[in-house]
C-alpha cells in the first residue's frame, strides 16, 4: 500500500527527521489559513499516488499569494494519470546547497534489505543508477540487528567530508531504518534530502508497506486514499478475491494468479483485450464464483466472460454452483464461456448442462471461443 | 532419483488437525507419501487417519525419523512453524501458507544460512515426484512419471502446462514449485542445479512469472552451467505496472520485472519460450525427436 507524501511527512515527524513546515490543503479557501503560518517561498506539491507528478505540472514554486492562489486553483483542477487532484501539500521552500538520495528498500535479489545512498539527489533512484551508478551506495541490513551505526557512518563518510554532517546523517539513516523495519514498509525513502544550513532536511517523503504486513498494523487501514483505488477492486478484496480492472472487453474468472495472467495473456495472443485480472483464489465456494460474477459485471466494457478453471482445491462443481446462482439472480445479456477441469469436473458439466454456458475443453478453446464471441 | 523428495521421504505434516492441513494429509496418504507425523502444539498424544500428532516437530522427529515437513498453519504463527522446522534440524520444509509477511522472511532467510534445512516456500503449491512421492497440494491427475522436471513461481498454472508434458506422453521427474512470494526459500536456480544433476531428469521446464528478476538470472546460470534443453514459459505479458497481480511477488515495479525482460534474458541463453501451455507437448516431441 502506498501512501501520499504529507502522509509520510508525518511519520517522518513522529520520528524526528527533520522535515520543511507544511500544510495540506483540499481547496482554494484554506490558502489564506496556510498563509498565516508559512512563509514565502511556498512549494505547491499535488498529492497523487502516482510517480512523474513534476513532469506533469503538479508541482509549483509560488513567491507571492497571489502566485500561490493561482496555481493552487490550477492543480486542484488536474487530473494527473488518471487520479484527480484532490489535495496540496504547501511546503516552505527550502533553499538548499546540494541534494542527497536516502531510501530503504528490499533486494529481491540479495534476499535482505538494503540501505542505498547517493550524492546525486533529486532524479528517481532508477535514473541515478543508470546515470551515476558510480555514485550509489549499497549496504546490506540484517533484519535482526536493523541499521547498526558503523554502517550508517561508512555510508554516511562516502556523501560528506564533514564530520557533523556525517552524525546528522547517522541519526536520519537510524530513524528512517525504524520506520522500515516498525512498520514493515516495502520501501521508505527521502528523495531529496537536502543539505541547507548545515542542516539535513527530507524535502520529499515516500512510503510503501507490505500488504502482508498490513494485517499486523490496523491503524494504517485508516491511511488507504479509498478515490485512488478502483471500487470494484476494493469490493473484491472484501469479497477475498484478487482483482485487477483492466481496459478491454472479454472478462475473466480464473483461479489461481498464474493461471490468471497466463490466461490474460493469451485472450491478448488470440487479438481480444483482457478486461480484468481476477484470482478467485484456492478454496473454493459457490459464493466466491458468485461474487467474481458480480464484481465483473460492474464492468460495462465487458462483452464476455471466460472461466478457466483447473481444480485441485478448487472444486469444478462449486464453481459450476455459483454461475448457475449468478444466472439465476442477474439478468446476464454477454456471452459466457467455461473450461472447467479437474476435480469434480463431471458433475460440473451435469450441472450446467441446460445452462447457456458454452463450453470448451482445453485454455487455448476456451480463449478462441470468447474472443470469437466477443468481436464486435 | 528425481530431486527433493522420494518413497524414502518420511514427512511430518504441521497444523495437521487443520481445515488444509488434514484435508491434505489425506490426499498425500492417497499418494502413498510416507506421512509419518502430525503436529499440533496442545494435541500432542492423539491421532488422525492413523498419523501420530505431536505437540513439538522435535518430538515427532525423534519418534519416526522423519526428514521433512509440511506447513499447513495459519500465516500468523506459520513463521513459528518454520523457526521449529529449521532447528529441529529437517532437511526439507515445505511452506504452503500464503500471505506471511515479507518481513518476516527476511528474518527466515537470514536464519536459514548455515543451517541444514532447505526450505521450499511459502505461498508454494509443494513438490511432486510423480509415482513417487507428494509433499504438497498439487492434483495427482495433472501428472504422470517420466523425464521432465517442471519448477514454477505458480500453482494452477504449473497444473496445467504439466497436464501438456503428461498427455504427450513424457510425464515429469519432479515438480517444485517455489512460491509466488517476493522472498522465498528455493529459487529457480537451486532447482536448475538438482535438475542437471539428477539422472532421471532430461529436460527442465522453467514457469516465471513478473516481479523480481528471478528469472534473469536463472537465465545467466542456464547459459553458463546448464546443459539439459531448458523451456521457459513466463505469465503476465498483459500485465499493467505497480499492480500486484494476485502473488505478492508478482508486481512490475519501476519499469522492472515486466515479461518482456525475461523473455529476452531467457532467449539469450538459449532457452525455448513458448507462449501457450499446450505447445509444451509439441516442444518436447521435438526435443525428443
Amino acid at each position: 500500500m502506498k501512501i501520499h507524501e504529507y502522509q509520510a511527512k508525518e511519520f517522518f515527524r513522529k520520528y524526528n527527521i527533520p522535515t520543511p513546515k507544511e500544510k495540506l490543503i483540499t481547496n482554494l479557501d484554506e490558502v489564506d489559513l496556510a498563509l498565516s503560518e508559512l512563509n514565502f517561498p511556498i512549494v505547491a506539491k499535488a498529492q497523487v499516488l502516482v510517480g512523474g507528478r513534476g513532469k506533469a505540472g503538479g508541482v509549483q514554486f509560488c513567491q507571492t499569494p497571489e502566485e500561490l492562489k493561482e496555481a493552487v486553483k490550477r492543480i486542484l483542477s488536474m487530473t494527473i494519470k488518471n487520479l484527480a487532484v484532490k489535495k496540496l501539500l504547501l511546503a516552505e521552500a527550502v533553499k538548499y546547497e546540494k541534494e542527497f538520495y536516502l531510501g530503504i528498500t528490499i533486494d529481491r535479489e540479495r534476499r535482505a534489505p538494503v540501505l542505498i545512498a547517493s550524492a546525486a539527489g533529486g532524479m528517481d533512484i532508477e535514473e541515478i543508477a543508470l546515470r551515476h551508478p558510480e555514485q550509489i551506495v549499497i549496504t546490506e541490513l540484517s533484519p535482526f540487528l536493523r541499521l547498526k551505526s558503523y554502517k550508517a557512518r561508512e555510508v554516511g563518510n562516502v556523501l560528506f567530508s564533514d564530520k557533523e554532517l556525517v552524525n546528522k546523517f547517522i541519526e536520519i539513516a537510524a530513524k528512517l531504518t525504524n520506520i522500515f523495519f516498525d512498520y514493515e514498509c516495502n520501501l521508505v525513502e527521502i528523495n531529496p534530502l537536502v543539505l541547507a544550513d548545515r542542516e539535513l532536511v527530507a524535502v520529499d517523503a515516500k512510503i510503501v508497506f507490505d500488504d502482508n504486513g498490513l494485517y499486523r498494523h490496523p491503524e494504517l487501514e485508516a491511511l488507504r486514499d479509498l478515490d485512488a483505488e478502483e471500487k470494484s477492486e476494493l469490493l473484491a478484496k472484501q469479497a477475498d478475491l484478487s482483482y485487477v480492472k483492466l481496459t478491454g472487453h472479454v472478462g475473466c474468472i480464473v483461479n489461481g494468479a498464474g493461471l490468471a495472467m497466463a490466461t490474460m495473456d493469451l485472450i491478448k495472443k488470440y487479438g481480444a483485450e483482457p478486461a480484468n485480472f481476477l484470482d478467485i483464489g484456492g478454496s473454493s465456494s459457490p459464493q466466491k464464483m458468485r461474487e467474481a460474477m458480480r464484481i465483473i459485471l460492474m464492468d460495462k466494457n465487458v462483452r464476455g466472460i471466460l472461466v478457466n478453471i483447473f481444480g485441485g482445491i478448487t472444486r469444478c462443481d462449486d464453481v459450476a454452483q455459483g454461475l448457475l446462482w449468478a444466472l439465476k439472480e442477474e439478468e446476464i445479456k454477454v456471452p459466457i464461456v467455461a473450461r472447467l477441469t479437474g476435480t469434480n469436473e463431471l458433475e460440473a458439466r451435469m450441472l450446467l448442462e441446460n445452462s447457456p454456458i458454452v463450453f470448451a475443453r482445453t485454455m487455448t478453446e476456451g480463449v478462441k471461443k470468447i474472443v470469437e464471441l466477443t468481436r464486435s | 532419483m528425481a530431486i527433493l523428495i522420494n518413497q524414502e521421504t518420511r514427512v511430518i505434516v504441521q497444523g495437521i488437525t487443520g481445515r488444509d492441513g488434514s484435508f491434505h494429509t489425506q490426499e498425500m496418504l492417497k499418494y502413498n507419501t510416507k506421512v509419518v507425523a502430525g503436529v499440533t502444539p496442545g494435541k500432542g498424544g492423539s491421532e488422525i487417519f492413523g498419523v501420530p500428532v505431536f505437540d513439538t516437530v522435535r518430538e515427532a522427529k525423534n519418534a519416526t525419523r522423519a526428514n521433512a515437513s509440511i506447513i499447513f498453519v495459519p500465516k500468523a504463527f506459520a513463521p513459528d512453524a518454520i523457526y521449529e522446522a529449521i532447528d529441529a534440524e529437517l532437511e526439507l520444509v515445505v511452506c504452503i501458507t500464503e500471505g506471511i509477511p515479507v518481513h518476516e522472511m527476511l528474518k527466515i532467510v537470514s536464519y536459514l544460512k548455515g543451517k541444514k534445512t532447505r526450505l521450499i516456500g511459502p505461498n508454494s503449491a509443494g513438490i511432486i515426484s510423480p509415482g513417487k512421492s507428494k509433499v504438497g497440494i498439487l492434483p495427482p491427475v495433472a501428472f504422470k512419471e517420466g523425464k521432465v522436471g517442471v519448477v514454477s513461481r505458480s500453482g494452477t498454472l504449473t497444473y496445467e502446462i504439466s497436464s501438456h508434458i503428461s498427455q504427450a506422453g513424457f510425464g515429469e521427474s519432479t515438480v517444485v514449485g517455489i512460491g509466488g512470494d517476493p522472498i522465498v526459500g528455493t529459487n529457480f536456480i537451486d532447482c536448475l542445479k538438482m535438475f542437471e544433476d539428477d539422472p532421471e531428469t532430461e529436460a527442465i521446464v522453467l514457469i516465471g512469472e513478473i516481479g523480481g528478476n528471478d528469472e534473469e538470472r536463472a537465465s545467466e546460470y542456464i547459459k553458463k552451467y546448464i546443459k539439459k534443453p531448458v523451456l521457459a514459459f513466463i505469465a503476465g505479458q498483459t500485465a499493467p505496472p505497480d499492480k500486484r497481480m494476485g502473488h505478492a511477488g508478482a508486481i512490475i515495479s519501476g519499469g522492472k520485472g515486466t515479461a518482456q525482460e525475461k523473455i529476452k534474458a531467457l532467449n539469450a541463453a538459449g532457452v525455448r519460450v513458448f507462449f501457450e501451455p499446450e505447445e509444451i507437448g509439441r516442444l518436447l516431441c521435438e526435443i525428443f525427436k
